[in-house]
């Protein structure tokens, strides 16, 4: 079977099937490249705020904490919070986010007023994929175990040392609405 | 020809006296120059804002300097909303967080109504924490202050 198969690709005549493959290959590096880059441009800030629902609401409200203005100059950009860093998170997030340019389509969020009214449903999706992830993206920037108490206000370190360090809370726990202005939090655990 | 240039002549005449007086009204008015506890400032002056002061970050509660005072915040609030859909101050102060968090119990007036009707739950006139918190900043005060804390309150 495979003797025969290796006869055949040796003809002549498999010149067609030998092209072929070569395309084929040739095509996946190109398209698994563009991939990629396709990947990374809808990775960045620009990017999310090309559309006004991102760009009226959240990104104006982002703009006025400590994650776009602080003393040192570090930024945190929507994907550093949004998009998971490790690939197939990310592509998961990304093929959810078809339901973002649905949104879009057919008009979801028009409006500042449809927009806080979706705020509550959104924000629950958010604190319910931090809550199950233990906070990742946080913590792709904030690493407990480099956290320095001596340098953490009183009341960070009680936070910090009790709840955080035995396991019991994640960040979003106890740090909702730290990009983003808040839905109505009645029942929300802890508000 | 000669009617316009008359005319020009006419009108620049006619426009100087005016810009003139106008000149002198200014040099006229009193600069002020008093000097208030904002420093000496002449009127047609805009002086140069003071450096922002730094809020306190963190610290124990600051005694009160007298029975009913509003104690005011030890720590920064930055960033910390306070609107119709949430309130920051009370997910630790309130009553079911303060054991938790170590933070000090809002007081039982403020579940009070204007009418002394005693509510459930925080009644809106106390709703908006921080118009009578404030936060602190490390700076001096601006005039001498002589006044003295009941000696009940055990202030030093
Ligand atoms: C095509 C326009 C568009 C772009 C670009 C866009 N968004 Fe959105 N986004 C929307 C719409 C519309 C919704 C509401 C979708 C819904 O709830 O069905 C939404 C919802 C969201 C939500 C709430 C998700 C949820 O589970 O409810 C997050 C978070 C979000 N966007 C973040 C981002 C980030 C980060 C980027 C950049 C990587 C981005 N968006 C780019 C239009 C967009
Ligand atoms: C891209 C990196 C990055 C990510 C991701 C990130 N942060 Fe931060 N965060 C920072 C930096 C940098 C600062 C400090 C800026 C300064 O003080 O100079 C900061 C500051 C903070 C502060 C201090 C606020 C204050 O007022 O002092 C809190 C709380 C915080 N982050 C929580 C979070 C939470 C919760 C998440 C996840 C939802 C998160 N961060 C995600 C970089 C990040
Ligand atoms: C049990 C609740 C709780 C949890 C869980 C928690 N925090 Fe905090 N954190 C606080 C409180 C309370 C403060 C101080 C008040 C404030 O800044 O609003 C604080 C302060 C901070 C600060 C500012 C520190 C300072 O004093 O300068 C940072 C940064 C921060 N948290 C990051 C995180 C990150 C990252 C996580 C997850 C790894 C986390 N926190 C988990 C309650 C918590
Ligand atoms: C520091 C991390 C952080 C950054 C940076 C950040 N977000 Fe968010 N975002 C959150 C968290 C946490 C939530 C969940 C709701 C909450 O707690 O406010 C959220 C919620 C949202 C929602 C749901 C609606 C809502 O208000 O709850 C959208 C849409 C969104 N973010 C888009 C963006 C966009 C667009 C950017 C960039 C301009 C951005 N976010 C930057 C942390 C972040």
């Amino acid at each position: 079977m495979l003797k025969n198969m290796w006869t055949f690709l040796k003809s002549p005549s498999s010149a067609a099937m030998w092209f072929i493959l070569a395309i084929g290959f040739a095509g996946g590096i190109i398209f698994w490249g563009g991939f990629n880059t396709a990947l990374e441009v809808t990775n960045t800030e620009e990017f999310c705020i090309s559309c006004h629902e991102m760009q009226d609401n959240v990104y104006e409200e982002y703009r006025e904490t400590i994650h776009y203005a602080n003393r040192s100059g570090v930024r945190a950009t929507c994907p550093d919070c949004h998009v998971p860093k490790k690939w197939t998170d990310k592509i998961v997030r990304k093929i959810a986010a078809s339901k973002e340019v649905w949104g879009k389509l057919t008009g979801l969020i028009d409006t500042r007023e449809e927009f806080v009214d979706h705020r509550r449903a959104m924000a629950e999706r958010e604190w319910k994929r931090m809550k199950d992830n233990d906070s990742l993206e946080c913590r792709n920037c904030h690493n407990f175990e480099y956290m320095d108490f001596t340098e953490q206000g009183n009341r960070s370190v009680k936070m910090h040392s009790d709840a955080l360090a035995s396991g019991e809370k994640t960040c979003i726990d106890c740090h909702k609405g730290i990009a983003h202005e808040l839905p109505d939090m009645k029942g929300v655990e802890n508000w | 020809m000669k009617l316009l240039s008359l005319l020009v002549v006419v009108a620049t005449l006619s426009i100087n006296p005016i810009a003139k007086a106008e000149e002198a009204a200014v040099t006229n008015v009193n600069p002020g120059g008093l000097t208030t506890i904002r420093g000496a400032a002449p009127l047609e002056e805009t002086r140069e804002a003071e450096r922002l002061k730094r809020v306190i970050k963190d610290k124990n509660p600051i005694a009160r300097n007298y029975v009913h005072q509003p104690p005011v915040v030890p720590h920064q609030t930055r960033g910390y909303r306070v609107d119709l859909n949430s309130n920051k101050c009370l997910t630790c102060h309130s009553w079911k967080h303060a054991a938790e968090t170590g933070a000090t119990k809002i007081s039982l007036t403020h579940f009070e109504t204007r009418d002394g009707k005693t509510l459930s739950d925080v009644s809106p006139r106390r709703y908006f924490c921080s118009q009578c918190h404030v936060t602190q900043a490390d700076a001096a005060p601006l005039v001498e202050n002589t006044f003295e804390p009941v000696e009940s309150l055990g202030n030093e």
